[in-house]
Protein backbone atom coordinates (compact mmCIF):
# COMPACT_ATOMS: atom_id res chain seq x y z
CA UNK A 1 0.00 0.00 0.00
CA UNK A 2 1.40 3.37 -1.02
CA UNK A 3 2.37 5.72 1.78
CA UNK A 4 -0.35 8.33 2.22
CA UNK A 5 0.96 11.80 1.44
CA UNK A 6 -1.26 13.66 3.90
CA UNK A 7 -3.05 13.27 7.20
CA UNK A 8 -6.56 12.04 6.42
CA UNK A 9 -7.90 13.72 9.54
CA UNK A 10 -6.83 17.23 8.61
CA UNK A 11 -8.70 19.77 6.51
CA UNK A 12 -6.94 22.77 4.94
CA UNK A 13 -7.41 26.04 6.77
CA UNK A 14 -9.24 24.53 9.73
CA UNK A 15 -6.26 24.88 12.05
CA UNK A 16 -5.83 28.55 11.23
CA UNK A 17 -9.52 29.30 11.70
CA UNK A 18 -9.50 27.44 15.01
CA UNK A 19 -6.51 29.39 16.31
CA UNK A 20 -8.10 32.66 15.18
CA UNK A 21 -11.27 31.65 17.02
CA UNK A 22 -9.41 31.01 20.25
CA UNK A 23 -7.55 34.29 19.83
CA UNK A 24 -10.82 36.15 19.23
CA UNK A 25 -12.43 34.48 22.25
CA UNK A 26 -9.68 35.56 24.62
CA UNK A 27 -8.58 38.95 23.25
CA UNK A 28 -11.53 40.99 24.59
CA UNK A 29 -11.24 39.40 28.03
CA UNK A 30 -7.48 39.94 28.06
CA UNK A 31 -7.98 43.58 27.10
CA UNK A 32 -10.55 44.07 29.84
CA UNK A 33 -8.26 42.55 32.45
CA UNK A 34 -5.23 44.51 31.24
CA UNK A 35 -6.99 47.86 31.52
CA UNK A 36 -8.07 47.00 35.06
CA UNK A 37 -4.40 47.64 35.90
CA UNK A 38 -4.29 50.96 34.04
CA UNK A 39 -2.94 53.90 36.03
CA UNK A 40 -4.91 56.29 33.82
CA UNK A 41 -8.49 57.42 34.36
CA UNK A 42 -9.21 56.52 30.78
CA UNK A 43 -10.24 53.26 29.15
CA UNK A 44 -8.44 54.25 25.96
CA UNK A 45 -4.92 55.29 26.88
CA UNK A 46 -2.47 53.12 28.77
CA UNK A 47 -0.96 55.11 31.61
CA UNK A 48 1.23 52.55 33.29
CA UNK A 49 0.65 49.81 35.82
CA UNK A 50 -1.42 50.46 38.91
CA UNK A 51 -3.67 48.73 41.41
CA UNK A 52 -5.64 51.85 42.17
CA UNK A 53 -8.85 50.65 40.54
CA UNK A 54 -8.89 47.48 42.58
CA UNK A 55 -8.48 49.54 45.72
CA UNK A 56 -11.25 51.84 44.52
CA UNK A 57 -13.59 48.92 43.77
CA UNK A 58 -12.97 47.16 47.08
CA UNK A 59 -13.48 50.44 48.94
CA UNK A 60 -16.78 51.17 47.17
CA UNK A 61 -19.75 50.67 49.53
CA UNK A 62 -22.17 49.95 46.70
CA UNK A 63 -19.83 47.29 45.30
CA UNK A 64 -19.41 45.65 48.70
CA UNK A 65 -23.15 45.54 49.27
CA UNK A 66 -23.82 44.20 45.78
CA UNK A 67 -21.16 41.50 46.15
CA UNK A 68 -22.55 40.41 49.52
CA UNK A 69 -26.06 40.27 48.10
CA UNK A 70 -24.86 38.23 45.12
CA UNK A 71 -23.18 35.69 47.36
CA UNK A 72 -26.14 35.38 49.74
CA UNK A 73 -28.60 34.85 46.91
CA UNK A 74 -26.32 32.41 45.11
CA UNK A 75 -25.65 30.33 48.23
CA UNK A 76 -29.35 30.03 49.06
CA UNK A 77 -30.41 29.39 45.47
CA UNK A 78 -27.67 26.81 44.88
CA UNK A 79 -28.42 24.98 48.13
CA UNK A 80 -32.17 24.83 47.55
CA UNK A 81 -31.75 23.96 43.87
CA UNK A 82 -29.28 21.17 44.65
CA UNK A 83 -31.54 19.56 47.26
CA UNK A 84 -34.55 19.76 44.96
CA UNK A 85 -32.49 18.50 42.00
CA UNK A 86 -31.07 15.57 43.96
CA UNK A 87 -34.54 14.47 44.99
CA UNK A 88 -35.82 14.91 41.45
CA UNK A 89 -32.88 12.96 40.03
CA UNK A 90 -33.53 10.08 42.43
CA UNK A 91 -37.16 10.14 41.33
CA UNK A 92 -36.45 10.07 37.61
CA UNK A 93 -33.54 7.63 37.22
CA UNK A 94 -32.99 3.89 37.51
CA UNK A 95 -36.68 3.15 37.14
CA UNK A 96 -39.03 1.68 34.60
CA UNK A 97 -41.06 4.36 32.83
CA UNK A 98 -44.16 5.40 34.74
CA UNK A 99 -46.96 7.81 33.97
CA UNK A 100 -45.76 11.40 34.26
CA UNK A 101 -42.04 10.65 33.93
CA UNK A 102 -41.75 12.46 30.61
CA UNK A 103 -43.72 15.40 31.94
CA UNK A 104 -41.32 15.64 34.87
CA UNK A 105 -38.35 15.81 32.52
CA UNK A 106 -40.09 18.55 30.56
CA UNK A 107 -40.97 20.59 33.64
CA UNK A 108 -37.53 20.23 35.23
CA UNK A 109 -35.80 21.37 32.05
CA UNK A 110 -38.36 24.02 31.19
CA UNK A 111 -36.31 26.92 32.65
CA UNK A 112 -33.64 26.08 30.06
CA UNK A 113 -36.08 26.30 27.17
CA UNK A 114 -37.85 29.59 27.80
CA UNK A 115 -35.97 32.75 26.79
CA UNK A 116 -34.71 34.43 29.92
CA UNK A 117 -36.37 37.75 29.08
CA UNK A 118 -39.77 36.01 28.97
CA UNK A 119 -39.30 34.43 32.39
CA UNK A 120 -38.02 37.73 33.74
CA UNK A 121 -41.08 39.60 32.50
CA UNK A 122 -43.47 36.97 33.84
CA UNK A 123 -41.81 37.13 37.24
CA UNK A 124 -41.96 40.93 37.20
CA UNK A 125 -45.72 40.74 36.67
CA UNK A 126 -46.37 38.22 39.43
CA UNK A 127 -43.89 39.43 42.02
CA UNK A 128 -44.84 43.09 41.67
CA UNK A 129 -48.42 42.09 42.43
CA UNK A 130 -47.35 39.98 45.42
CA UNK A 131 -45.14 42.78 46.73
CA UNK A 132 -48.17 45.07 46.78
CA UNK A 133 -50.35 42.47 48.50
CA UNK A 134 -47.92 41.39 51.19
CA UNK A 135 -45.72 44.44 51.65
CA UNK A 136 -42.70 42.12 51.68
CA UNK A 137 -39.95 43.20 49.31
CA UNK A 138 -36.92 41.30 50.60
CA UNK A 139 -34.44 39.03 48.86
CA UNK A 140 -36.84 36.08 49.00
CA UNK A 141 -38.17 36.78 45.51
CA UNK A 142 -34.68 36.79 44.04
CA UNK A 143 -33.74 33.61 45.87
CA UNK A 144 -36.88 31.85 44.67
CA UNK A 145 -36.42 33.03 41.08
CA UNK A 146 -32.77 32.00 41.04
CA UNK A 147 -33.56 28.61 42.59
CA UNK A 148 -36.01 27.86 39.80
CA UNK A 149 -33.58 28.42 36.95
CA UNK A 150 -30.69 26.76 38.82
CA UNK A 151 -32.54 23.45 39.28
CA UNK A 152 -31.90 22.19 35.71
CA UNK A 153 -28.19 22.96 36.03
CA UNK A 154 -27.87 21.13 39.34
CA UNK A 155 -29.97 18.25 37.99
CA UNK A 156 -27.70 17.48 35.01
CA UNK A 157 -24.53 16.22 36.76
CA UNK A 158 -26.48 14.48 39.53
CA UNK A 159 -28.70 12.62 37.11
CA UNK A 160 -25.73 11.69 34.93
CA UNK A 161 -23.95 10.24 37.95
CA UNK A 162 -27.01 8.26 39.04
CA UNK A 163 -27.41 6.83 35.55
CA UNK A 164 -23.89 5.40 35.81
CA UNK A 165 -24.59 3.76 39.18
CA UNK A 166 -26.51 0.50 39.06
CA UNK A 167 -28.68 -0.75 41.88
CA UNK A 168 -26.46 -3.62 42.97
CA UNK A 169 -25.11 -1.91 46.07
CA UNK A 170 -28.53 -0.70 47.19
CA UNK A 171 -29.91 -4.20 46.77
CA UNK A 172 -27.02 -5.61 48.79
CA UNK A 173 -27.78 -3.11 51.54
CA UNK A 174 -31.45 -4.09 51.48
CA UNK A 175 -30.47 -7.76 51.69
CA UNK A 176 -28.57 -6.89 54.86
CA UNK A 177 -31.77 -5.47 56.40
CA UNK A 178 -30.99 -1.78 55.79
CA UNK A 179 -34.06 0.43 55.56
CA UNK A 180 -34.44 2.48 52.37
CA UNK A 181 -33.33 5.55 54.28
CA UNK A 182 -30.25 3.78 55.63
CA UNK A 183 -29.39 2.50 52.15
CA UNK A 184 -29.65 6.03 50.80
CA UNK A 185 -27.64 7.61 53.61
CA UNK A 186 -24.83 5.08 53.80
CA UNK A 187 -24.63 3.82 50.21
CA UNK A 188 -26.20 6.14 47.66
CA UNK A 189 -25.36 9.50 49.18
CA UNK A 190 -21.60 8.94 49.62
CA UNK A 191 -21.31 7.71 46.04
CA UNK A 192 -23.35 10.68 44.87
CA UNK A 193 -21.42 13.30 46.82
CA UNK A 194 -19.04 14.45 44.02
CA UNK A 195 -21.99 14.93 41.66
CA UNK A 196 -23.95 16.83 44.30
CA UNK A 197 -20.99 19.12 44.91
CA UNK A 198 -20.63 19.61 41.16
CA UNK A 199 -24.33 20.41 40.84
CA UNK A 200 -24.12 22.89 43.70
CA UNK A 201 -21.13 24.69 42.18
CA UNK A 202 -22.75 24.84 38.77
CA UNK A 203 -25.92 26.28 40.29
CA UNK A 204 -23.88 28.74 42.34
CA UNK A 205 -22.05 30.11 39.29
CA UNK A 206 -25.26 30.28 37.25
CA UNK A 207 -26.99 32.24 40.01
CA UNK A 208 -23.99 34.51 40.56
CA UNK A 209 -23.87 35.32 36.84
CA UNK A 210 -27.53 36.09 36.29
CA UNK A 211 -28.33 39.63 35.22
CA UNK A 212 -31.61 39.60 33.26
CA UNK A 213 -33.93 37.94 35.76
CA UNK A 214 -32.33 39.81 38.65
CA UNK A 215 -32.70 43.12 36.82
CA UNK A 216 -36.47 42.57 36.50
CA UNK A 217 -37.21 40.96 39.86
CA UNK A 218 -35.13 43.08 42.23
CA UNK A 219 -36.71 45.80 44.32
CA UNK A 220 -35.11 49.20 44.70
CA UNK A 221 -31.65 49.09 46.24
CA UNK A 222 -31.18 45.36 45.64
CA UNK A 223 -28.41 45.38 43.04
CA UNK A 224 -26.31 42.29 42.69
CA UNK A 225 -22.83 42.57 41.28
CA UNK A 226 -23.93 41.88 37.67
CA UNK A 227 -26.85 44.32 37.82
CA UNK A 228 -24.61 46.92 39.44
CA UNK A 229 -22.15 46.49 36.58
CA UNK A 230 -24.95 46.71 34.00
CA UNK A 231 -26.06 50.00 35.52
CA UNK A 232 -22.52 51.38 35.55
CA UNK A 233 -21.78 50.36 31.96
CA UNK A 234 -24.60 52.53 30.73
CA UNK A 235 -22.98 55.60 32.27
CA UNK A 236 -19.48 56.90 31.82
CA UNK A 237 -17.20 54.02 32.69
CA UNK A 238 -13.89 54.06 34.50
CA UNK A 239 -11.47 51.16 34.85
CA UNK A 240 -13.11 50.46 38.20
CA UNK A 241 -15.65 48.40 36.26
CA UNK A 242 -12.74 46.53 34.72
CA UNK A 243 -11.39 45.81 38.18
CA UNK A 244 -14.76 44.57 39.44
CA UNK A 245 -15.14 42.43 36.32
CA UNK A 246 -11.63 41.03 36.76
CA UNK A 247 -12.30 40.00 40.36
CA UNK A 248 -15.62 38.48 39.34
CA UNK A 249 -13.91 36.67 36.47
CA UNK A 250 -11.21 35.26 38.73
CA UNK A 251 -13.77 33.97 41.23
CA UNK A 252 -15.93 32.35 38.54
CA UNK A 253 -12.96 30.76 36.82
CA UNK A 254 -11.68 29.28 40.08
CA UNK A 255 -15.10 27.77 40.77
CA UNK A 256 -15.35 26.31 37.27
CA UNK A 257 -11.84 24.85 37.45
CA UNK A 258 -12.72 23.16 40.74
CA UNK A 259 -15.92 21.88 39.12
CA UNK A 260 -13.87 20.33 36.32
CA UNK A 261 -11.52 18.56 38.69
CA UNK A 262 -14.43 17.15 40.69
CA UNK A 263 -15.98 15.87 37.48
CA UNK A 264 -12.74 14.39 36.26
CA UNK A 265 -12.30 12.01 39.19
CA UNK A 266 -12.82 8.36 38.38
CA UNK A 267 -16.20 6.97 39.40
CA UNK A 268 -15.83 4.99 42.60
CA UNK A 269 -18.57 2.42 42.07
CA UNK B 1 -50.64 -13.61 44.19
CA UNK B 2 -50.87 -10.31 42.31
CA UNK B 3 -51.54 -7.79 45.05
CA UNK B 4 -48.06 -7.57 46.60
CA UNK B 5 -46.06 -6.68 43.45
CA UNK B 6 -48.81 -4.30 42.39
CA UNK B 7 -48.83 -2.41 45.68
CA UNK B 8 -45.02 -2.33 45.86
CA UNK B 9 -44.89 -0.87 42.37
CA UNK B 10 -47.50 1.80 43.03
CA UNK B 11 -45.85 2.73 46.32
CA UNK B 12 -42.56 3.18 44.44
CA UNK B 13 -44.21 5.44 41.88
CA UNK B 14 -45.87 7.45 44.62
CA UNK B 15 -42.54 7.87 46.41
CA UNK B 16 -40.97 9.10 43.20
CA UNK B 17 -43.70 11.68 42.83
CA UNK B 18 -43.07 12.85 46.39
CA UNK B 19 -39.35 13.08 45.68
CA UNK B 20 -40.07 15.19 42.60
CA UNK B 21 -42.40 17.56 44.39
CA UNK B 22 -39.91 20.22 45.62
CA UNK B 23 -38.32 20.74 42.20
CA UNK B 24 -41.67 20.74 40.41
CA UNK B 25 -43.22 23.09 42.97
CA UNK B 26 -40.37 25.61 42.82
CA UNK B 27 -40.34 25.60 39.04
CA UNK B 28 -44.10 26.00 38.91
CA UNK B 29 -44.16 28.88 41.39
CA UNK B 30 -41.18 30.74 39.93
CA UNK B 31 -41.32 29.82 36.25
CA UNK B 32 -44.38 28.06 34.84
CA UNK B 33 -46.99 29.74 37.03
CA UNK B 34 -45.87 33.29 36.20
CA UNK B 35 -45.94 32.37 32.50
CA UNK B 36 -49.62 31.45 32.83
CA UNK B 37 -50.33 34.70 34.65
CA UNK B 38 -48.56 36.56 31.87
CA UNK B 39 -50.86 34.95 29.31
CA UNK B 40 -53.80 36.23 31.34
CA UNK B 41 -52.34 39.74 31.49
CA UNK B 42 -51.99 39.86 27.72
CA UNK B 43 -55.81 39.77 27.47
CA UNK B 44 -56.50 42.56 29.96
CA UNK B 45 -56.79 46.28 29.46
CA UNK B 46 -53.81 48.54 29.96
CA UNK B 47 -53.73 50.42 33.26
CA UNK B 48 -53.21 54.17 33.36
CA UNK B 49 -49.77 53.94 34.96
CA UNK B 50 -48.61 50.58 33.68
CA UNK B 51 -49.98 47.35 35.16
CA UNK B 52 -53.50 46.34 34.09
CA UNK B 53 -57.14 46.92 34.88
CA UNK B 54 -58.48 43.66 36.26
CA UNK B 55 -61.80 42.34 35.10
CA UNK B 56 -61.70 44.14 31.75
CA UNK B 57 -61.08 41.82 28.82
CA UNK B 58 -59.27 43.36 25.88
CA UNK B 59 -57.52 42.26 22.70
CA UNK B 60 -55.64 45.51 22.35
CA UNK B 61 -52.47 43.97 23.77
CA UNK B 62 -52.41 41.40 21.01
CA UNK B 63 -53.58 43.78 18.29
CA UNK B 64 -50.79 46.18 19.21
CA UNK B 65 -48.07 43.62 18.58
CA UNK B 66 -48.13 44.46 14.88
CA UNK B 67 -50.74 47.25 14.64
CA UNK B 68 -50.95 50.69 16.14
CA UNK B 69 -53.67 53.25 16.52
CA UNK B 70 -53.12 56.53 14.71
CA UNK B 71 -53.26 59.27 17.32
CA UNK B 72 -54.94 61.72 14.94
CA UNK B 73 -57.77 59.86 13.25
CA UNK B 74 -57.99 56.83 15.56
CA UNK B 75 -57.58 54.32 12.71
CA UNK B 76 -55.36 51.24 12.87
CA UNK B 77 -52.19 50.93 10.82
CA UNK B 78 -49.14 48.69 10.66
CA UNK B 79 -46.71 49.21 13.53
CA UNK B 80 -43.63 49.73 11.39
CA UNK B 81 -41.28 50.05 14.35
CA UNK B 82 -42.39 46.72 15.84
CA UNK B 83 -42.06 44.93 12.51
CA UNK B 84 -38.59 46.38 12.00
CA UNK B 85 -37.54 45.17 15.44
CA UNK B 86 -38.96 41.69 14.85
CA UNK B 87 -37.16 41.51 11.54
CA UNK B 88 -33.90 42.80 13.01
CA UNK B 89 -34.06 40.16 15.75
CA UNK B 90 -34.66 37.28 13.37
CA UNK B 91 -32.09 38.54 10.87
CA UNK B 92 -29.36 39.09 13.45
CA UNK B 93 -30.10 35.72 15.06
CA UNK B 94 -29.74 33.96 11.70
CA UNK B 95 -26.52 35.84 10.93
CA UNK B 96 -25.15 34.96 14.37
CA UNK B 97 -25.95 31.30 13.77
CA UNK B 98 -24.21 31.37 10.39
CA UNK B 99 -21.12 33.17 11.68
CA UNK B 100 -20.74 30.87 14.69
CA UNK B 101 -21.08 27.91 12.33
CA UNK B 102 -18.37 29.23 10.00
CA UNK B 103 -15.98 29.79 12.91
CA UNK B 104 -17.22 26.97 15.11
CA UNK B 105 -17.07 24.02 12.73
CA UNK B 106 -13.35 24.29 11.88
CA UNK B 107 -12.62 24.94 15.55
CA UNK B 108 -14.56 21.91 16.72
CA UNK B 109 -12.97 19.77 14.00
CA UNK B 110 -9.52 20.99 15.00
CA UNK B 111 -10.12 20.16 18.67
CA UNK B 112 -11.61 16.75 17.92
CA UNK B 113 -8.57 15.75 15.87
CA UNK B 114 -5.95 16.71 18.46
CA UNK B 115 -4.11 13.92 20.29
CA UNK B 116 -6.05 12.75 23.34
CA UNK B 117 -3.76 14.39 25.87
CA UNK B 118 -3.83 17.91 24.42
CA UNK B 119 -7.49 17.66 23.43
CA UNK B 120 -8.58 18.12 27.03
CA UNK B 121 -6.68 21.39 27.20
CA UNK B 122 -8.38 22.69 24.07
CA UNK B 123 -11.82 21.68 25.34
CA UNK B 124 -11.03 23.44 28.59
CA UNK B 125 -9.99 26.56 26.68
CA UNK B 126 -13.33 26.64 24.84
CA UNK B 127 -15.30 25.97 28.02
CA UNK B 128 -13.87 28.78 30.13
CA UNK B 129 -15.38 31.48 27.87
CA UNK B 130 -18.65 29.54 27.93
CA UNK B 131 -18.84 29.89 31.72
CA UNK B 132 -17.60 33.45 31.85
CA UNK B 133 -20.32 35.92 32.80
CA UNK B 134 -22.27 37.05 29.74
CA UNK B 135 -22.29 40.69 30.85
CA UNK B 136 -18.53 40.73 31.37
CA UNK B 137 -17.93 39.27 27.94
CA UNK B 138 -20.29 41.82 26.42
CA UNK B 139 -18.51 44.63 28.26
CA UNK B 140 -15.17 43.24 27.06
CA UNK B 141 -16.39 43.26 23.46
CA UNK B 142 -17.62 46.82 23.94
CA UNK B 143 -14.14 47.93 24.89
CA UNK B 144 -12.65 46.29 21.81
CA UNK B 145 -14.99 47.87 19.25
CA UNK B 146 -15.51 51.32 20.78
CA UNK B 147 -14.36 54.36 18.81
CA UNK B 148 -11.38 54.58 21.18
CA UNK B 149 -11.15 50.81 21.57
CA UNK B 150 -8.26 48.51 20.82
CA UNK B 151 -9.51 47.64 17.31
CA UNK B 152 -9.72 51.22 16.10
CA UNK B 153 -6.50 52.16 17.87
CA UNK B 154 -4.72 49.31 16.13
CA UNK B 155 -6.10 50.15 12.69
CA UNK B 156 -5.18 53.82 13.08
CA UNK B 157 -1.74 52.92 14.34
CA UNK B 158 -1.21 50.68 11.30
CA UNK B 159 -2.31 53.53 9.06
CA UNK B 160 -5.20 51.57 7.58
CA UNK B 161 -7.76 54.18 8.62
CA UNK B 162 -7.59 57.87 9.59
CA UNK B 163 -10.76 58.16 11.65
CA UNK B 164 -12.30 55.47 13.89
CA UNK B 165 -14.79 53.05 12.39
CA UNK B 166 -18.22 53.55 13.89
CA UNK B 167 -18.95 49.97 14.99
CA UNK B 168 -20.32 50.50 18.47
CA UNK B 169 -24.09 51.15 18.69
CA UNK B 170 -24.86 49.52 15.34
CA UNK B 171 -26.44 46.25 14.27
CA UNK B 172 -22.92 45.09 13.44
CA UNK B 173 -21.90 45.61 17.05
CA UNK B 174 -24.83 43.50 18.24
CA UNK B 175 -23.94 40.81 15.69
CA UNK B 176 -20.29 40.74 16.76
CA UNK B 177 -21.28 40.64 20.41
CA UNK B 178 -23.71 37.77 19.94
CA UNK B 179 -21.27 35.81 17.78
CA UNK B 180 -18.59 36.30 20.41
CA UNK B 181 -20.81 35.35 23.34
CA UNK B 182 -22.58 32.37 21.75
CA UNK B 183 -19.67 30.82 19.83
CA UNK B 184 -18.90 28.23 22.55
CA UNK B 185 -22.52 27.07 22.32
CA UNK B 186 -21.85 26.11 18.70
CA UNK B 187 -18.42 24.58 19.24
CA UNK B 188 -19.26 22.23 22.11
CA UNK B 189 -22.08 20.20 20.47
CA UNK B 190 -20.14 20.11 17.19
CA UNK B 191 -17.10 18.82 19.04
CA UNK B 192 -19.19 16.13 20.73
CA UNK B 193 -20.49 15.07 17.33
CA UNK B 194 -17.16 15.12 15.47
CA UNK B 195 -15.42 13.24 18.27
CA UNK B 196 -17.66 10.26 17.53
CA UNK B 197 -16.83 10.34 13.81
CA UNK B 198 -15.39 7.09 12.52
CA UNK B 199 -12.37 8.22 10.50
CA UNK B 200 -12.19 4.87 8.75
CA UNK B 201 -15.06 6.19 6.64
CA UNK B 202 -12.93 9.21 5.76
CA UNK B 203 -10.06 6.92 4.85
CA UNK B 204 -12.38 4.88 2.65
CA UNK B 205 -13.41 8.07 0.88
CA UNK B 206 -9.82 8.98 0.12
CA UNK B 207 -9.12 5.41 -1.05
CA UNK B 208 -11.87 5.91 -3.63
CA UNK B 209 -10.09 9.02 -4.97
CA UNK B 210 -12.28 11.64 -3.30
CA UNK B 211 -10.58 14.98 -2.72
CA UNK B 212 -10.73 16.85 0.58
CA UNK B 213 -13.73 18.93 -0.35
CA UNK B 214 -15.69 15.87 -1.43
CA UNK B 215 -14.81 14.02 1.77
CA UNK B 216 -15.95 17.00 3.80
CA UNK B 217 -19.19 17.48 1.90
CA UNK B 218 -20.20 13.86 1.35
CA UNK B 219 -18.91 12.11 4.48
CA UNK B 220 -18.02 14.40 7.36
CA UNK B 221 -20.87 16.89 7.24
CA UNK B 222 -23.69 14.33 6.86
CA UNK B 223 -22.30 12.32 9.76
CA UNK B 224 -22.05 15.30 12.11
CA UNK B 225 -25.44 16.71 11.14
CA UNK B 226 -26.93 16.14 14.63
CA UNK B 227 -24.19 18.33 16.10
CA UNK B 228 -24.79 21.00 13.46
CA UNK B 229 -28.48 21.09 14.27
CA UNK B 230 -27.95 21.09 18.03
CA UNK B 231 -25.36 23.86 17.83
CA UNK B 232 -27.54 25.96 15.54
CA UNK B 233 -30.50 25.76 17.88
CA UNK B 234 -28.37 26.51 20.92
CA UNK B 235 -27.16 29.70 19.23
CA UNK B 236 -30.35 30.82 17.50
CA UNK B 237 -32.66 30.60 20.52
CA UNK B 238 -30.72 32.78 22.98
CA UNK B 239 -29.89 35.18 20.14
CA UNK B 240 -33.58 35.66 19.43
CA UNK B 241 -34.27 36.59 23.04
CA UNK B 242 -31.07 38.54 23.63
CA UNK B 243 -31.46 41.52 25.94
CA UNK B 244 -28.11 42.45 27.49
CA UNK B 245 -26.01 42.36 24.32
CA UNK B 246 -28.20 44.67 22.21
CA UNK B 247 -28.63 46.93 25.24
CA UNK B 248 -24.91 47.31 25.85
CA UNK B 249 -23.62 47.15 22.26
CA UNK B 250 -26.60 48.15 20.13
CA UNK B 251 -27.42 51.38 21.91
CA UNK B 252 -30.85 52.86 22.44
CA UNK B 253 -31.98 52.83 18.82
CA UNK B 254 -31.10 49.32 17.62
CA UNK B 255 -33.58 47.37 19.71
CA UNK B 256 -34.14 43.66 19.57
CA UNK B 257 -37.19 41.76 20.77
CA UNK B 258 -35.92 41.50 24.33
CA UNK B 259 -35.41 45.24 24.56
CA UNK B 260 -38.79 45.98 23.00
CA UNK B 261 -40.47 43.75 25.59
CA UNK B 262 -38.62 45.42 28.45
CA UNK B 263 -39.64 48.81 27.07
CA UNK B 264 -43.33 47.99 27.56
CA UNK B 265 -42.78 47.38 31.27
CA UNK B 266 -40.69 50.52 31.65
CA UNK B 267 -41.24 53.74 29.76
CA UNK B 268 -43.89 52.24 27.49
CA UNK B 269 -46.19 51.38 30.42
CA UNK B 270 -48.10 48.86 28.34
CA UNK B 271 -48.07 45.57 30.22
CA UNK B 272 -50.65 43.73 28.07
CA UNK B 273 -48.59 44.52 24.97
CA UNK B 274 -45.38 43.48 26.71
CA UNK B 275 -47.00 40.24 27.79
CA UNK B 276 -48.29 39.55 24.27
CA UNK B 277 -44.85 40.21 22.81
CA UNK B 278 -43.24 37.88 25.33
CA UNK B 279 -45.62 35.12 24.32
CA UNK B 280 -44.86 35.82 20.66
CA UNK B 281 -41.14 35.46 21.36
CA UNK B 282 -41.78 32.26 23.26
CA UNK B 283 -43.83 30.96 20.32
CA UNK B 284 -40.95 31.69 17.93
CA UNK B 285 -38.64 29.74 20.22
CA UNK B 286 -41.06 26.81 20.42
CA UNK B 287 -41.23 26.72 16.61
CA UNK B 288 -37.43 26.57 16.45
CA UNK B 289 -37.40 23.81 19.07
CA UNK B 290 -40.01 21.81 17.17
CA UNK B 291 -37.82 22.08 14.09
CA UNK B 292 -34.90 20.80 16.13
CA UNK B 293 -36.80 17.89 17.68
CA UNK B 294 -38.13 16.79 14.30
CA UNK B 295 -34.69 16.91 12.66
CA UNK B 296 -33.03 15.24 15.60
CA UNK B 297 -35.50 12.36 15.37
CA UNK B 298 -34.92 12.06 11.63
CA UNK B 299 -31.14 12.07 12.09
CA UNK B 300 -31.51 9.38 14.72
CA UNK B 301 -33.42 7.18 12.31
CA UNK B 302 -30.77 7.62 9.64
CA UNK B 303 -27.90 6.67 11.92
CA UNK B 304 -29.83 3.70 13.24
Amino acid sequence: MAERRFDIRSQPGFGMIALFTFFALYLPIATLVAYAFNANDSLSTWGGFSLRWFASALDNDAVQAAAMRSIIIALWAAALATVAATMAALATTRTEPYRGLTAKYAVINQPLMIPEIVTAVALLIVFSRIKVWTGYSGLGYLILAHTAFCIPFAYLPIRARLESMDLTLERAAADLYATPWQAFRFVTLPLLRPAIIAGFMLAFVISLDDVVITEFVKSGGQDTLPTYMLGQIRRETTPEINAIATIFLAASTVLIVIFFFINRRKPQA
Amino acid sequence: MKTAPESARSRDVKNRWLLSLPALAIIFVAALGPLLVMVLYSFLEKGDYGDVKFGIFSLEGWTSVFMQRDIFDDTWGIADAHLAIFWRSIKLSLYTTILTLILGFPTAYFIATRPARTREVWVFLITIPFWTNLLIRTFAMQQVIRNEGILNNLLIWLGIIDTPLQIIYTDTATLLGMTYVYLPLMVLPLYASIEKLDFRLVEAGYDLYANRLQVLRRIVIPLVKPGLIAGSILVFIPSLGAYVIPRVLGGGKNLMLGNLIELQFGAGRNWPLGAAMSITLMALVMIALLFYVRNAARSGVRHG
